[in-house]
């Protein structure tokens, strides 16, 4: 034995170990393979050996091979040998070498349930540590059953250590063997307020992983969760507190109010990383759908949040003040975000503020002259990409609202005056677009123009050659438009008509420049005004008077068109929409040909082939849908970051110029939306008393009853502030089959469905079962001291005397002699009879021989199928059809086919084995009855017709059912 | 729930894999080759998260390493991100500023501190000193195995 020891550990001292083997296949890196199939050859040859430290020692190169993609399965049993060792060094081994090896199909993790079992109650801590890391990775339902009793006693190990691991592999054991969920959740929540905050954070984890799936079963925990929120110092919990609440708040309302405090604290905490402050933005807005008014109030501190370093964090802040504004606070929210564009560094975030600004402004602005300076003011943002949206913006105000088109109409001619500060760089400056719009508008509404002239002469200079060419085009149409404004004021006034010709003098000589554009447009438009113009200067040498039949060519007027208007417009008769104008090509045509080429026409191809599109249809379908539900999902999922649209385009060009806004232009860039604002405010106060006149009158009209409804008057509510103008803001509709995104459908297969448990009335009564046991000896030899034990589930439980442990067994109270049978009974306690189930067991024995005895040891399976839950109970058929009429049951049908037995036996067989009983029976129909020791109805209608059987079964508990019909079915396919 | 991590090199070496879900070992070298390709085909100014079949992936470049890890659709990237670099600092303070070569021929090692601070793709631990703490500890048993088990053999 002694030489054995010596020889391990000289052949020891020549193995390769773990850094060996790296070195070695680093320095063979030109035949890596065949290096490590002899390392291989060594290693098998390694484990055939007695000593456990080569054996870990190879082992441990395994496990690094098996990293680089070599097969080690053939080593699962050498590993559960290394994990067995007793000594620490080579146990940690050989649970590394399982968490990464095993897998749900290996086999010899069945054999390693005792191990793991010792090693979990072992009194060192870190024997339990690894066992527990082992088994986090390799945890399968069988073990997860067995365990689940060793690890939640663990949950309360005097080790710290120990209990956060314990609680964070019960999830997995949850995930595993859900019947699990309910005993241990007490334990677990206790772990909630464990003393030390690793257990803690361990329990958060868990309960949030299991609140995200589930949410309405841990609403009770609220309380619980806010009281962490306010305590815990971790940022790492609070960041999942966080998140759970994000799941809770839709299902209670009344969270949101309550969690808007403790939010606020957490961003105003100076300590918080910075992941916490976005979350609670993030979680704030959430909170703001429900809870407008508590949100509000803390707008300063959310505007203070634009000025944050971080730009996820300023970008967050702004989709909430977006969210925020209403007609009360529009203009002071919107005049701060004008500061901050000012301020803003970065074009993607001062992008997003620009686009923000005229979002919140276009959907709720109701006094449009602050709205277009505010656009206006816009335009001096260096860079911008969305001149386009600011354009777009000041077209829509100044065709829906009239009465400030002579204010739009003002403003824009200044900018048309200044154009050369906002084309600076027109390759790279987005913002030229606004041009367009104040061309048009300049033009369509040159009647308010004050000094048409100046415009005209404006819009003519040379340098709008270097706008864009859909600018140009729109330049021009409109300078003809301006051109018949200024043609009749000039010939309205008495003065000569040289000033006129003077007018005319001025397109023919400017316009040229645009006949030369290469764009088409422009081109195209500029020649045939020029045309005009040489025409119209011909007659007015002539002095006709030209100005009444120039300014009807532009005659009529732009009306906003509705939202609804091409629906209302009536389909005409005989025009159907749906029919083929040509029909289509059938099939793609390259298909065809590769189907002729190859001669293989075959009708079933065929038929494929016209079905084909139809199943990729409905595929698109789904998928769409998919990606709805996964939008509706992203878009409530606080921490689901989407990329925001802007920052996909990519700049084309970025070089930098200096900022082309010279001092002179000072005056111009003037915030002028500050003036408005004041005359807003001035509106609003005379507004009020207006009112408060009204009211007074009111008041003394009704005399007693006004002076009693004075209190209510209070402060000024949104509705207390009329629009300046009377605009049409068009609100965006749903379109009328839009689902609510609330219930997405849930995937049938996801294991964590199975967790959805109702935690707070659990029926914690438990019901006995006895199972009698007939023990008999075949041997020859005496048996005595037997010992019956069963592994106890969390389900299921032998009832030992008190005071006896719960892995102790019962001693069976006889001894056997040869070839005597005896029975002893074990009480069972059941708390869930829907399952069924099987318990492991072993019965330890002597074995006494004259001369000597031994011990033995047998295992066994205790199989506990739910029709063993079934009482046979006779029932009365009144009371039978009644129970059918309550329709409280559930049903469930079965089909036996090939049954060629009589029908009497048929149904005296499953009244034996299935201890129901016959209520009625008519020809080769009958109805049976059978109860649960819980008390569950069960009911059978049974029928026979040639040799096919059908069962129709319903019960108030499915899942029992279900079980029950499936043991019935292997009863008769065994016969 | 973190589903696996992965620590690869730039040449597309596999230095770590740690599966928080029992898959098999075929599924798993297929997940790693494909996902191993998409990171290293991205540029470095791209964003560090990307949708991959139904997961999330959260990777970082560490010098030549590339520290990869799959979460769930609900999980937070950016927590994923902290764990990802948590992890980091703790093998730096085992190791002492910690370079590829330590986890190449210390793997068992890394998988020791891995396993102390995550477990189950569940962070364990988030406190890095005693993260350390019960490593020091379990490799002073060890050492004190080795050494008897020396004694045993003169």
């Amino acid at each position: 034995m002694a030489l054995k020891i010596v020889k391990g550990s000289i052949d020891r001292m020549f193995d390769k170990n773990l850094q060996d083997l790296v070195r070695g296949i680093r320095n063979h890196k030109e035949d890596e393979a065949k290096y490590i199939s002899t390392c291989i050859d060594e290693i098998k040859q390694e484990l055939k050996q007695d000593n456990i430290a080569v054996k870990a020692n190879a082992v441990c190169k395994l496990t690094y091979l098996q990293m680089l993609g070599y097969d080690v399965s053939w080593a699962a049993f050498n590993i559960v040998e290394v994990m067995s060792s007793s000594k620490f060094t080579y146990k940690r081994i050989g649970y590394l070498a399982a968490s990464q090896c095993f897998h749900e199909s290996t086999d010899v993790i069945m054999l390693t349930t005792n191990q793991i079992r010792k090693d979990l109650s072992s009194p060192n801590q870190y024997d339990t540590g690894v066992a527990l890391t082992g088994l986090s990775c390799f945890v399968t339902p069988d073990l997860a059953r067995d365990l689940a009793n060793d690890i939640m006693t663990l949950m309360s190990h005097t080790k710290p250590y120990i209990r956060k691991k314990a609680v964070l592999i019960m999830y997995k054991v949850f995930l595993k063997y859900p019947e699990s969920l309910r005993p241990a959740f007490p334990r677990l929540k206790e772990k909630l307020e464990d003393p030390d905050p690793g257990v803690q954070s361990a329990a958060v984890n868990v309960i949030c992983e299991l609140a995200r799936r589930n949410p309405k079963n841990y609403l009770s925990l609220a309380p619980l969760f806010f009281k962490l929120m306010t305590s815990s110092t971790n940022n790492w919990v609070l960041i999942k507190i966080i998140k759970l609440f994000g799941a809770l708040t839709p299902l209670e309302p009344r969270l949101g109010k309550k969690l808007i405090e403790p939010l606020t604290n957490l961003i105003h905490s100076v300590l918080s990383l910075f992941i916490v402050k976005y979350l609670g933005l993030l979680a704030m807005s959430k909170i703001l759908k429900t809870h407008p008014k508590s949100v509000q109030s803390h707008k300063d501190l959310i505007l203070q949040c634009l000025d944050d370093k971080d730009e996820s964090i300023r970008l967050r802040a702004l989709d909430l003040l977006y969210g925020m504004v209403s007609k009360k606070n529009l203009m002071e929210i919107v005049k701060k975000l004008m500061l901050h564009v000012d301020k803003a560094e970065g074009t993607t975030y001062r992008d997003e503020l620009l686009t923000k600004i005229i979002d919140i402004c276009s959907q709720r602005a109701y006094n449009c002259l602050w709205y277009i300076s505010i656009l206006v003011e816009l335009t001096r943002l260096e860079g911008t990409r969305h001149g386009h949206l600011i354009a777009s913006q000041m077209l829509d105000v100044a065709i829906r609202v009239k009465a400030i088109r002579a204010f739009a109409v003002a403003q824009m001619a200044t900018l048309l005056d200044n154009a050369h500060l906002l084309t600076g760089n027109t390759q790279r400056n987005g913002i030229c677009e606004v041009l367009y719009a104040a061309a048009w508008i300049c033009g369509e509404f040159s009647e308010h123009l004050e000094e048409p002239m100046a415009t005209l002469e404006a819009m003519l200079r040379p340098k709008v050659a270097t706008l864009p060419g859909h600018i140009q085009a729109v330049y021009v149409q409109n300078a003809a438009k301006l051109f018949a404004t200024v043609l009749r004021g000039q010939e309205g006034a008495p003065a000569d008509s040289t000033v006129a010709q003077e007018t005319s003098q001025l397109l023919i000589d400017r316009l040229p420049l645009f006949v030369q554009s290469s764009n088409l447009e422009v081109q195209e438009r500029a020649s045939c005004i020029l045309q005009l113009v040489k025409y119209i200067q011909k007659l007015q040498q002539k002095d006709v008077e030209v100005a009444e039949e120039v300014t009807a060519l532009f005659a009529g007027e732009l009306n906003p068109v509705a939202p609804k208007a091409q629906k209302k417009v009536p389909v005409p008769e005989g025009l159907d929409l749906d029919v083929w104008i040509n029909e289509p090509p059938s099939g793609s045509e390259s298909e065809d040909e590769g189907r002729k080429s190859k001669g293989k026409a075959v009708f079933a191809k065929d038929e494929s082939r016209h079905t084909k599109p139809r199943y990729t249809e409905v595929d698109e379908k789904e998928l769409a849908k998919r990606r709805e539900v996964r939008k509706a999902e992203q878009a409530n999922n606080p921490f689901y970051i989407k990329a925001s649209p802007s920052s996909q385009k990519v700049r084309r060009h970025s070089v930098s110029k200096p900022n082309p806004s010279p001092s002179f232009s000072l005056r111009l860039w003037m915030p002028m939306s500050d003036q408005y604002v004041k005359l807003e405010e001035e509106r609003r106060e005379r507004n009020k008393a207006d009112k408060k006149k009204k009211k007074d009158k009111k008041k003394r009209e009704k005399g007693e009853k006004g002076r009693r409804r004075r209190g209510d008057s209070g402060p000024e509510s949104e509705e207390d502030i009329t629009p300046a103008h009377m605009v049409d803001i068009v609100t965006e509709e749903m379109p009328e089959n839009a689902l609510p995104s609330d219930d997405d459908d849930k995937d049938p297969n996801d294991p964590h469905k199975a967790l959805n448990i109702d935690l707070d009335n659990c029926p914690l009564m438990d019901y006995q079962v006895v199972v009698s046991v007939i023990f008999e000896n075949k041997c020859d030899s005496f048996i005595k001291s037997m010992e019956f034990n069963v592994l106890d589930s969390l389900n299921s439980k032998l009832q030992r005397p008190d005071g006896a442990g719960p892995h102790d067994g019962l001693i069976v109270p006889f001894q056997l002699p040869p070839g005597i049978s005896n029975e002893a009974r074990f009480i069972f306690s059941v708390q869930n009879i829907v399952m069924p189930q099987k318990l492991k067991g072993t019965l330890t024995f002597i074995v006494k021989t004259d001369d000597s005895s031994t011990h033995e040891k047998l295992d066994f399976k205790l199989h506990f199928t739910c029709t063993s839950y079934l009482i046979t109970t006779p029932c009365y058929s009144d009371a039978y059809s009644k129970l059918l009429e309550s329709g409280d049951l559930k049903g469930c049908s079965l089909k036996l086919e090939g049954v060629n037995q009589p029908f009497h036996h048929l149904l005296a067989r499953i009244c034996f084995h299935h201890h129901f009983s016959v209520v009625e029976r008519i020809d080769s129909c009958a109805s049976m009855y059978s109860r649960s020791i819980q008390g569950h109805h069960m009911c059978l209608l049974v029928k026979t017709a040639d040799q096919t059987v059908s069962i129709d079964a319903k019960c108030d508990e499915p899942g029992l059912l279900g079980n029950v019909l499936d043991e019935i079915k292997l009863t008769f396919s065994q016969c | 729930m973190m589903r696996f991590m992965l620590l690869f090199s730039r040449q597309g070496k596999l230095r770590l894999q740690k599966w928080y879900t029992a898959t098999a070992e075929r599924d798993k070298k297929k997940m790693v080759r494909e996902l191993m390709q998409v990171v290293l085909a991205r540029k470095p100014k791209m964003s560090s998260f990307l949708e991959w079949r139904d997961l999330k992936i959260v990777y970082k470049r560490y010098a030549s390493l590339y520290f990869c890890c799959a979460v769930e659709e609900q999980d937070n990237e950016l927590i994923t991100l902290e764990v990802i670099h948590r992890f980091v600092e703790l093998l730096d303070k085992y190791f002492g500023s910690v370079c590829e070569l330590d986890i190449i021929f210390n793997f068992e090692k890394a998988y020791f501190i891995l396993d102390e601070f995550l477990i189950g793709g569940e962070i364990q631990d988030t406190s890095k000193k005693s993260v350390l703490k019960a490593i020091e500890q379990a490799d002073l048993l060890q050492e004190v195995h080795t050494h008897t088990h020396h004694r045993e053999k003169k």
